[in-house]
């Protein structure tokens, strides 16, 4: 059983969640990803490490409430707790000294770079980080980001904070004002991931991005994340999450990620329905 | 003496109409009547053949006349002996090719169902709900970590438990049982078996930590800080697949993601379960073993129209237990024998719709002793699919070999160990079942487990590598 010390809401649907988790949260690294499981009849979901508190063994995730499984662990509240919690898992992001490292997060991709951000920044890179949200409502740890950046830009799809457009125009900006950046590390929507691809190759810096198919056991043995990298299969859970963006078949992964579209709206539909709050459960 | 009957006594089973719309065990076992008579055929041999048949050396003729005299409870006990988890073996065996297969009866009719008998006497135990904890050794202080608790690992656990030793059972999944949970069917191996087995190694001492990963959570040498040895038995978890153009298309699983979608996570039961599968109409399963019958008959389950096995040699040649074709024979699966595919066609949203295959014909013998199967040339034919199970085999899990360094690996990813002792390259620390071996049986891997809980002991006795 892992317990929810904390809970916060940071936006509409965008929930942080502190879980009691010594074991894991000692030995997390940037760019590893956790599994949890909420009861019994529940999913095993992979979710991203946003923090970890490793003197208090807290281990910090974010959670957009998408499926039906983010949304049952929104209803939870502090001191509920989980049945299980699994990781650290995957290959830590590689955190070298690079030089300028751009860090773009968007939506909830923005509190999986955040450790990344941190580890780059603390190994002497100049970090420019660019976070993106659909609106300013949705934008979430602007402050975190601004604290682990050398400079930080915002991007909304809606204009409503920092400037309007989506993250790669930002990026355009300032490489093409010669900015020079050495690495890149783009965590978000799979669009937004093989734009920043798409706007990086011509000018060959090299692009990671946290790749995020669907799991299972999420420890190599099912197969069920299999990505193409450079025309090669690998497992995102054990030879990633983290690829080199350029290599990446971001259609196939788009393809993959909507296997189960239509078993995902029956859970979500039924679990509105049980929760719909005027005591029906659906009838 | 009166005629032996040339057949076994017929076990009932539930009738291929009927199970392939649930996933009850197939067969009821044998009732007390059943039994006996069945133990009644066994000629009790004053040189025993079947018991070198047994990699674990059951006292066979020992426990079959407890059975023909109705002594149920020693019957159970002389199994215990030698195996801790003989509701598991009755089941899973590959018999035909163990003890069965060494049975005097065999030159002339049908062998003793000695599986159908060990099923019987282990089910008789647990119905009766007395379940004999044997007494342990006196605590030694030493603690061992065991890693994976599949076969190998709890007869591991369960050993050295007993021998006075502080056992820490520790499975990277969410439940106990390795491939008894995931991979092996309820049908054929129901869940509240592993579990009782599994509560029985617990009721022994062991204790048991879910959902930690070795090799992520903490490694072989963290566990080594606070363990005087360490037994790995994290068994072949890694997929194979054939690099087939196509082959990532939705609706193609590897065998372990559809068996682990609904063996371990019950997704037949979704959405009450909230783990979904794809519940397709005409499904393929490559491959002729246990784990592609399991697959097809999985299939049936699910609500399939159509399920093929696509193998590329004959039926002779098929690695499945007997029982096991026989079953998915009689439930009409289809099966396409001398086929290998070739290329998978998708549809606009990346969806399997067809197979590519090739036809074959049979050479001379490979290196396994069979004979291997050629192209034929300009056979190209194409099967209308909409899921596709690839079930042909595993290698080792490479987790931890990959996070504990002076750890010696053979070519295929398979870690080094002592056949006699279980021993690895890395001092205090022991290795058997599938991890060693490569994908095998249940059996082996008990008697690996077993072999290797013996040298532990030995070493923590002594402190001698």
């Amino acid at each position: 059983m892992f317990t929810i010390l904390t809970k916060k809401e940071l936006a509409p649907g965008i929930k942080l969640f502190e879980f009691d988790a010594p074991l894991i949260a000692r030995k997390a690294k940037p760019g590893q990803f956790v599994v949890l499981r909420i009861n019994e009849t529940g999913e095993r979901i992979p979710l991203t490490i946003a923090d970890t508190k490793k003197d208090k063994g807290i281990l910090v995730i974010v959670v957009q409430e998408v499926g039906k499984s983010t949304k049952l662990l929104g209803t939870l509240n502090q001191n509920d707790s989980i049945i299980d919690l699994i990781g650290p898992l995957g290959k830590p992001s590689e955190i070298e000294k690079y030089g300028t490292v751009a860090c773009i997060g968007g939506g909830v991709g923005t509190p999986e770079i955040y450790p990344v951000a941190r580890a780059l920044k603390e190994k002497g890179n100049k970090v420019v980080s660019i976070v993106g949200a659909r609106s300013k409502n949705l934008l979430i740890m602007e402050q975190e980001m601004k604290s682990v950046s050398d400079e930080l830009y915002i991007t909304t799809d809606d204009g409503t904070y920092g400037k309007k457009g989506l993250v790669t125009s930002e990026l355009k900006r300032l490489i093409d004002e010669g900015v020079k950046i050495d690495c890149i590390f783009a965590v978000g929507p799979v669009i937004m991931m093989k734009a920043v691809c798409d706007t990086t190759r011509p000018y060959n810096i090299k692009t990671i991005v946290s790749l995020n198919p669907i799991m299972l056991d999420a420890t190599g043995m099912c197969g069920v994340c299999r990505v193409d990298v450079g025309g090669e299969t690998k497992f995102a859970c054990v030879d990633g999450p983290e690829f080199d963006g350029h290599k990446v078949d971001f259609d196939l992964l788009t393809k993959r990620l909507r296997t189960y579209l239509k078993e995902e709206k029956e859970s979500v539909d039924l679990f509105n329905k049980q929760s719909c709050g005027c005591g029906c459960k659906g009838n | 003496m009166a005629k032996i009957n040339p057949k076994k006594t017929a076990m009932r089973e539930q009738t291929p109409q009927e199970r392939i719309k649930n996933f009850k065990e197939v067969p009821y076992g044998y009732s007390e009547g059943d039994a006996v008579l069945e133990a009644q055929r066994c000629l009790k041999c004053k040189k025993p053949t079947c018991i070198a048949g047994c990699p674990v050396e059951i006292d066979i003729p020992g426990f079959i006349s407890k059975i023909a005299e109705k002594d149920f409870k020693n019957a159970i006990k002389i199994l215990k002996k030698k195996n801790v988890l003989p509701a598991i073996c009755g089941r899973v065996c590959p018999q035909e090719d163990q003890c069965e297969k060494e049975c005097v009866l065999v030159k002339k009719m049908e062998s003793v169902g000695i599986g159908r008998l060990e099923r019987f006497a282990a089910d008789w135990e647990a119905a009766s709900g007395i379940v004999d904890i044997p007494e342990k050794h006196p605590a030694t202080g030493k603690k061992v970590a065991v890693v994976g608790s599949g076969p190998a690992g709890l007869v591991f656990a369960g050993d050295l438990v007993q021998l006075g030793h502080e056992v820490t059972l520790f499975e990277a999944l969410h439940k106990a049982g390795g491939v008894l949970v995931y991979g092996i069917p309820e049908f054929r191996l129901p869940k509240a078996i592993v579990q009782r087995e599994v509560e029985y190694i617990e009721k022994l001492g062991v204790k048991l930590v879910t959902s930690f990963v070795v090799g992520n959570t903490q490694t072989v040498d963290e566990l080594l800080q606070e363990h005087d040895a360490v037994f790995i038995g994290t068994g072949a978890g890694l997929p194979w697949f054939m690099n087939l153009p196509g082959e990532n298309f939705s609706g193609i699983y590897s065998a372990n993601e559809y068996l682990v979608r609904s063996n371990l996570m019950k997704a037949y039961l979704f959405p009450e379960y909230d783990t979904p599968i794809v519940r397709g109409k005409r499904v393929a399963t490559i491959g002729g073993g246990n784990v592609a019958m399991d697959s097809a008959r999985t299939a049936f389950r699910l609500g399939a129209e159509k399920s093929m096995i696509i193998y590329r040699r004959s039926k002779t040649e098929m690695p499945a237990r007997i029982e096991e074709i026989h079953h998915a024979e009689e439930e009409g699966i289809h099966f396409e024998f001398l086929t290998l595919p070739v290329k998978y066609y998708g549809d606009e949203n990346g969806w399997v719709k067809e197979m590519e295959c090739l036809r074959m014909e049979l050479g001379e013998p490979d290196a396994s002793g069979r004979r291997r199967p050629i192209t034929l040339p300009n056979s190209e034919f194409r099967i209308s699919v909409d899921t596709v199970v690839v079930a042909i085999g595993q290698s080792p899990n490479p987790l931890i070999p990959q996070t504990t360094p002076d750890l010696q690996i053979a070519k295929h990813g398979n870690i080094i160990a002592d056949e006699k002792t279980g021993k690895t390259t890395k001092k205090g620390v022991f290795a058997g079942g599938d991890i060693v071996t490569g994908a095998a049986t249940v059996i082996l891997a008990m008697g690996a487990g077993r072999i290797a809980a013996r040298a532990c002991d030995e070493y923590l006795k002594t402190g001698i590598w």
